[in-house]
């Protein structure tokens, strides 16, 4: 088979066992949908102060867009590669004559798919219940923004199973980054700092940098529609440090054992 | 207990222990499941007229060190086209160290390889096309059934069997639409050969194939494996069980720390005169036991003696050594557990 078609045939299976798992559903899926249901719930009709002021459901449904683009991406890959590095899985496949890219590329197609859907996902909910349009006449640069955030976090999830030593510590290892990071980068909390221009604790990592960028994109309201090049190029900058330490440190047998 | 009936040895079946002189007649002699082996004629037979393309895997000093730890210290051995192939030793002996470089996962440090031809250090698809691997543990992917797991790998190569005659040939007929994740470890062992096998490889490797298995699910695991070998498929078995070793295999090397301590037909592993046979009984509610090489005239000497004084001997018994005493004797000496 060519390399194309190895990767199909790859993309295929890993797309079922996906939507199979009741965890990779709940956590990818499910749990950004409520998400954007209680926040716009407790939070709706108040206004934050960006841009002029803004609805709050016109600030979530972007930002959870943002987290469904990472959780798609970086958690479910670094929870998934490290449970099937330790079940022996991966080992196992590379005993095959399947090439080692096939197997990452079926992963990182996967996520990106899922990505992808949970954009058209969020962004269907966001306008048909609480009337946050989709930016139709910026499709190329949400998709831009979403390409190279999706690209970066899938790297970065890829580095990161190198620090997760077994498969009961991989729910807590990415946890424990990413939910404190949500909340310093105003994906949770409605952030009125947000487009303003002074140095944050939350700057120094990629998600804030991310949200920003999509924001950008995304709210009706902003002028001029341009793509943040600088808050892009922060994020593609971590995707590119996470691919170097993916490529360094990433390994295919157990480290249980 | 081992199901296997034998024949008596023949003068020229015993061979001392470390003896790697072809084996091939003595297996040809052997009852398998009550069914003789001789009747079964093919590749077993073909295999020991044999030429020097019937080498599957030949290594010769192989060396591997971890830090300072050298794990294999020099192991030489030979594994024919179409024999089953035990590689036996204690846990820490060096036998996943070996078999994972013979897979291409290791690289060794000293020494020479070739498997199937090539180092497989350095190894590419066209060789991984011709072997496959069942590794001591791995969980197969619990969302997939049985039928989706087999064809995943079947899309990996090139000419692979096809699924439903692997299904059939690993006996999970009645579970070909069931997930893996319900299987029972027996079942999914033999799903885990199945996938081994859907590539049609030429050589296969087993490493551990029934370690942590009741004895139900061992049988099983044997039962595939056995038929593996029909297929005239050759297989590199490494396990810590002499039992399975006796019953799957041609021939067998032991290793312990790192060294082959004995090779040979699991009958000539066998031979008893290797080691002393016991003589035991109760004297005065007293348990004696006497280790020794020439029972007869010991056991003539003891019986006369009691005889003469009037003693009875109780619970007197004669004991030979059976195939796992060899197998501790062999591997038990200097004791520490390495890796």
């Amino acid at each position: 088979m060519s390399g194309l078609a190895l990767f199909a045939h790859q993309f295929r299976y890993d797309q079922k066992v996906f939507w199979r798992n009741p965890a990779s559903v709940f956590f990818t899926v499910a749990f950004p949908v409520l998400l954007l249901l209680i926040f716009a719930t407790v939070f709706g009709g108040q206004t934050v102060e960006v841009r002029g002021g803004i609805d709050t459901t016109a600030y979530y449904v972007p930002a959870i867009i943002t987290l469904s683009v990472i959780s798609a991406t970086m958690q479910s890959l670094a929870m998934s590669l490290v449970i099937a590095r330790e079940d022996g899985r991966l080992k196992r496949g590379r005993g095959t004559p399947m090439p080692a890219w096939v197997f990452i590329a079926g992963r990182v197609g996967n996520s990106a798919v899922v990505a992808v859907l949970m954009l058209a996902l969020i962004a269907a909910i966001g306008g048909l219940a609480y009337g946050v349009a989709f930016p139709w006449d910026r499709l190329p640069q949400v998709l831009l923004v979403l390409l190279v955030g999706a690209a970066s976090f899938c790297c970065l999830g890829i580095a990161l199973t190198a620090a997760i030593p077994s498969q009961d510590a991989a729910a807590p290892i990415v946890n424990a980054l990413l939910l404190p990071l949500y909340f310093l980068s105003g994906v949770f909390i409605p952030d009125d700092q947000l487009q303003r221009r002074h140095p944050l604790l939350a700057d120094l990592f990629p998600i804030r940098h991310f949200f920003e960028a999509f924001f950008a994109v995304y709210d009706p309201g902003s002028a001029g529609a341009s793509v943040e090049w600088g808050n892009l190029a922060a994020v593609a900058g971590w995707g590119v440090a996470g691919l170097a330490l993916a490529i360094r440190y990433f390994r295919w047998t157990p480290r249980g054992g | 207990m081992s199901v296997r009936r034998r024949h008596e040895h023949t003068p020229q079946h015993r061979r001392s222990l470390g003896s790697t002189a072809d084996a091939g007649q003595s297996c040809i002699h052997r009852v398998y499941d009550g069914e003789c082996r001789a009747d079964r004629p093919g590749p077993r037979i073909a295999r020991h007229l044999s030429s020097p393309d019937d080498t599957v895997i030949s290594i010769r000093g192989l060396r591997k060190s971890y830090g300072g730890f050298e794990a294999v210290r020099g192991i030489d051995l030979e594994v024919r086209r179409g024999e089953v192939f035990a590689f036996l030793g204690p846990n820490g002996a060096g036998k996943t160290t070996t078999v994972e470089i013979l897979e291409g996962y290791r690289k060794h440090s000293g020494g020479e390889v070739s498997v199937l031809g090539e180092d497989p250090e350095g190894a590419g698809r066209a060789w991984r096309e011709r072997i496959g691997i069942v590794l001591q543990s791995c969980r197969l992917d619990p969302y997939l059934t049985v039928r989706e797991s087999l064809e995943l790998y079947a899309g990996y190569y090139r000419a692979p069997r096809p699924v439903d005659e692997t299904i059939e040939l690993v006996g999970l007929g009645a579970k070909a639409d069931a997930r893996t994740g319900g299987l029972s470890g027996g079942q999914q062992r033999r799903l885990d050969v199945g996938m081994a096998l859907v590539g049609d490889p030429e050589l296969l490797f087993l490493d551990e194939p029934t370690t942590g298995f009741d004895p139900s699910a061992r049988r099983q695991a044997w039962e595939a494996i056995a038929g593996l070998r029909d297929l005239g498929k050759t297989v590199f078995l490494t396990t810590h069980y002499m039992d399975e070793a006796q019953r799957l295999a041609d021939r067998v090397t032991i290793i312990a720390r790192g060294q082959v301590v004995a090779a040979g037909t699991p009958e000539e592993l066998g031979d008893r005169e290797s080691l002393p046979t016991t003589i035991s009984y109760r004297l005065d509610g007293e348990e004696v036991a006497v280790e020794t090489r020439s029972p007869v005239a010991d056991l003539h000497e003891l019986t006369a003696r009691a005889v003469a004084e009037g003693l009875e001997l109780e619970a007197l018994e004669v004991t030979r050594p059976n195939l796992e005493d060899i197998y501790l004797s062999l591997t038990a000496e200097g004791g520490e557990d390495d890796r």
